[in-house]
């Protein structure tokens, strides 16, 4: 299995919109071939429209405000004594997460095919934040499907959701989590085609989500190469950057511009959920060998059970809370260009705890998991070492889950 | 030879009425209980859709996956289905079956596995709902191979031009889906909307045997009868939530139903 340089991952699919053959696909209803094929021939027109990329790049400065921050976290560094650790501070974005990125170019096409609302799924809530406030920008009407377990969790999320005008659905099939989400989603579109528009929140999802996900948080990486270069003159020799992986939206963005490099050069670590350390259950089907499984309509490492009934997962960040992922990652972690891992919930609690500590930064329990492996390798390696997570959601929807586990919250 | 799917709908036509095509999930609300209801409804149905649940359904209505997950509560497996199957089959009066139901159960399985335990239990024929033209070309030959009729699907959204490729690759039926919906949604399309496209359907292909399914009920039933055949399924899934809510049996509430069903087209 090979990457291909020069030719931007998410296009290196074949006519039937799989990845290296086996992964990713369009395992939909007959009814949603027709919206998903006249959705594909208007990204394709727009993506590469000078005009349509000049008003994306007017909202990302603008509206989002970037680029956003890129820190040397000094402290922590210090502290763990070894690589030199970084932080691309994407939880700057407007609305606190890099989900705003896939929203304004959704919203901009929807406008585009000439539909007046828009829907979408969401787990943290970053996502339905964001489609809310871009809906709210561009005059749409907004549903958000969220399971009702994570409608309880992440109540900051929610009450943005509900003050930007959009309407919240709650979910409560299932596991009322963000798997159910995505379903009920699909099903509100199959439905509703002809005049709504379906956002997909992650880089998952029949292949067209795939790839205006990924085209969308590709941002990320191109303000992170500028950057690095500015920091230390060239790509260092020994770079790492690490990203949690729930679906893998905000891990792809953070990577792209860098995968033609070499992996000693350029190491990506992408860390899963792990879930409880005491529990069986997680969410993390590429560093736990999941078998490969067709959910909403992709074929991708996917946690399930012998039968190929979907797997309960568990996690105490509900953006990462999915059993299954993007075929991006799976061809990144086949073709060995990438390496996955997890992180239990435990360690990454103590992870945001030690970070937010020495640090004036505030990483959600998302990237709280980034930051867990990045606090596991960085001892062991010198200070030629360079590290950079990708910060990429802010803590402040998690207040109600960190002041529980760990006694207090404050930032 | 012609397929016992195929035999179902020259029967009908020679009686001037449409096939009552019935859909219940296997395992609903338990294995004994599903396979009585299939024998049950045979006194009246023409042919038999059997769902295999899956726990992440990405088209059914609520009353489908209420089924579904009654029937995933009790543990029911694809072997379970199976057996289900194999035992209707041995029934006296048993009529053809279709299983039904999502790719990755099939894909988790194996394709080649499945199709050939579905002809070993007697399945006739096979809907997987999320596996569209050109993707199941490949599956359908397969299905081809073993003498099990590989159904189609149809949508208000397929092109005139892709129906025209659908209908050249499809077996002896083909299912138009009546309105964009996940299943059991109120018809919210004209009964004559619906014949119009199905008509469309007909003219490039009048020797398809072509049913209609999605929203129809007792109620609306007898305004499609000019189609082929019928297909009714979140009524029935409805009905048994319904009999089990109130403790009632709900094998002779779905006799009762697929025979009132039945008198609407007769």
């Amino acid at each position: 299995m090979k990457i291909k340089k020069g030719i931007p991952l998410i296009d290196q699919h074949d006519k039937n919109g799989f990845y290296a053959g086996k992964f990713g696909g369009n395992f939909v209803a007959e009814t949603l071939k027709k919206p998903i094929d006249d959705l594909t021939k208007l990204f394709e027109k727009y993506r590469k429209d000078k005009n349509f990329l000049k008003e994306r790049d007017d909202l990302y400065e603008n509206y989002i405000g970037t680029p956003t921050r890129f820190i040397k976290l000094q402290n922590l560094s210090d502290h763990l004594g070894g690589a030199q650790i970084y932080a691309k501070m994407v939880s700057d974005c407007k609305g606190g997460a890099h989900k705003c990125y896939n929203a304004i170019t959704h919203a901009m096409l929807c406008k585009r095919a000439k539909k007046k609302y828009i829907c979408t799924d969401t787990g943290a809530g970053y996502n339905g934040k964001m489609f809310s406030m871009v809906a709210k920008k561009f005059g749409l009407g907004c549903k958000v499907f969220m399971g009702a377990r994570d409608i309880e969790r992440q109540k900051p999320n929610c009450d943005a959701i509900k003050k930007n005008g959009a309407e919240i659905i709650p979910v409560n099939s299932g596991s009322k989590t963000l798997v159910d989400a995505v379903s009920e989603c699909i099903r509100y579109w199959v439905a509703n085609c002809d005049k709504v528009h379906m956002g997909i929140g992650s880089l998952v999802g029949p292949n067209i989500f795939v790839k205006i996900c990924g085209f969308s948080t590709e941002q990320i990486s191109r303000e992170l190469k500028i950057q690095i270069e500015e920091e230390f003159g060239e790509i260092p020799n020994k770079l790492k950057l690490i990203n949690c992986v729930g679906g893998g939206s905000s891990a792809y963005g953070f990577w792209s511009e860098f995968i033609d490099y070499k992996k000693n050069q350029v190491e990506l670590i992408g860390v899963e959920a792990g879930g409880p350390s005491k529990s069986k259950l997680h969410a993390a089907p590429l560093s736990k060998n999941s078998k490969i499984g067709i959910l909403h309509g992709a074929a991708a490492y996917c946690v399930q059970n012998s039968d190929g009934q979907i797997n309960k997962t568990e996690s105490i960040s509900s953006g990462l809370d999915y059993p299954s992922v993007s075929p991006i990652h799976c061809l990144l972690k086949d073709a060995g260009r990438a390496r996955y891992t997890y992180a239990t919930d435990e360690e990454a609690l103590q992870a945001f705890k030690l970070v937010t500590e020495l640090e004036e930064i505030s990483p959600s329990l998302e990237p709280a998991h980034a930051f867990a492996e990045a606090i596991k390798i960085a001892p062991k390696l010198d200070s030629s070492n360079i590290i950079v997570v990708d910060s990429c959601g802010d803590s402040i929807k998690d207040k109600d889950i960190i002041k529980k586990k760990l006694g207090n919250y404050s930032r | 030879m012609k397929s016992e799917i195929n035999l179902a709908f020259q029967k009908c036509r020679k009686e001037n009425r449409p096939a009552l095509l019935t859909y219940t999930v296997a395992g609903d609300n338990t294995k004994k209980r599903s396979l009585e209801i299939l024998k049950s409804i045979s006194e009246y149905a023409d042919i038999l859709e059997l769902g295999f649940a899956h726990n992440a359904p990405t088209a059914d209505g609520p009353q489908i996956q209420n089924s579904s997950y009654r029937a995933l509560k009790k543990g029911i497996k694809l072997k379970d289905v199976f057996q289900i199957v194999k035992n209707y089959k041995k029934s006296k009066n048993a009529k053809p079956c279709i299983l039904m139901g999502y790719y990755q159960m099939v894909y988790r399985y194996g394709e080649k596995k499945f199709v050939k335990k579905c002809k070993q239990v007697g399945v006739n024929g096979l809907i997987i709902v999320d596996l569209p033209f050109p993707d199941n070309k490949e599956f359908s030959k397969l299905c081809k191979k073993n003498s099990i009729t590989f159904v189609q699907l149809l949508s208000p959204t397929t092109s005139k031009e892709r129906m025209k490729k659908i209908i050249a690759s499809s077996h002896d039926m083909l299912y138009y889906i009546s309105m964009l919906s996940t299943t059991g949604g109120k018809l919210k399309v004209s009964p004559k909307k619906i014949l119009k496209n199905y008509n469309k359907i007909k003219r490039i292909n009048k020797s398809k045997n072509t049913v209609i399914g999605f929203g129809i009920t007792n109620k609306t039933i007898a305004s499609l009868k000019k189609a082929d055949g019928l297909v009714v399924g979140s009524a029935l899934c409805k009905g048994i939530s319904d009999s089990l809510e109130n403790r009632q049996n709900p094998v002779i509430k779905l006799n009762k139903m697929v025979k009132s069903l039945r008198n609407k087209i007769k």
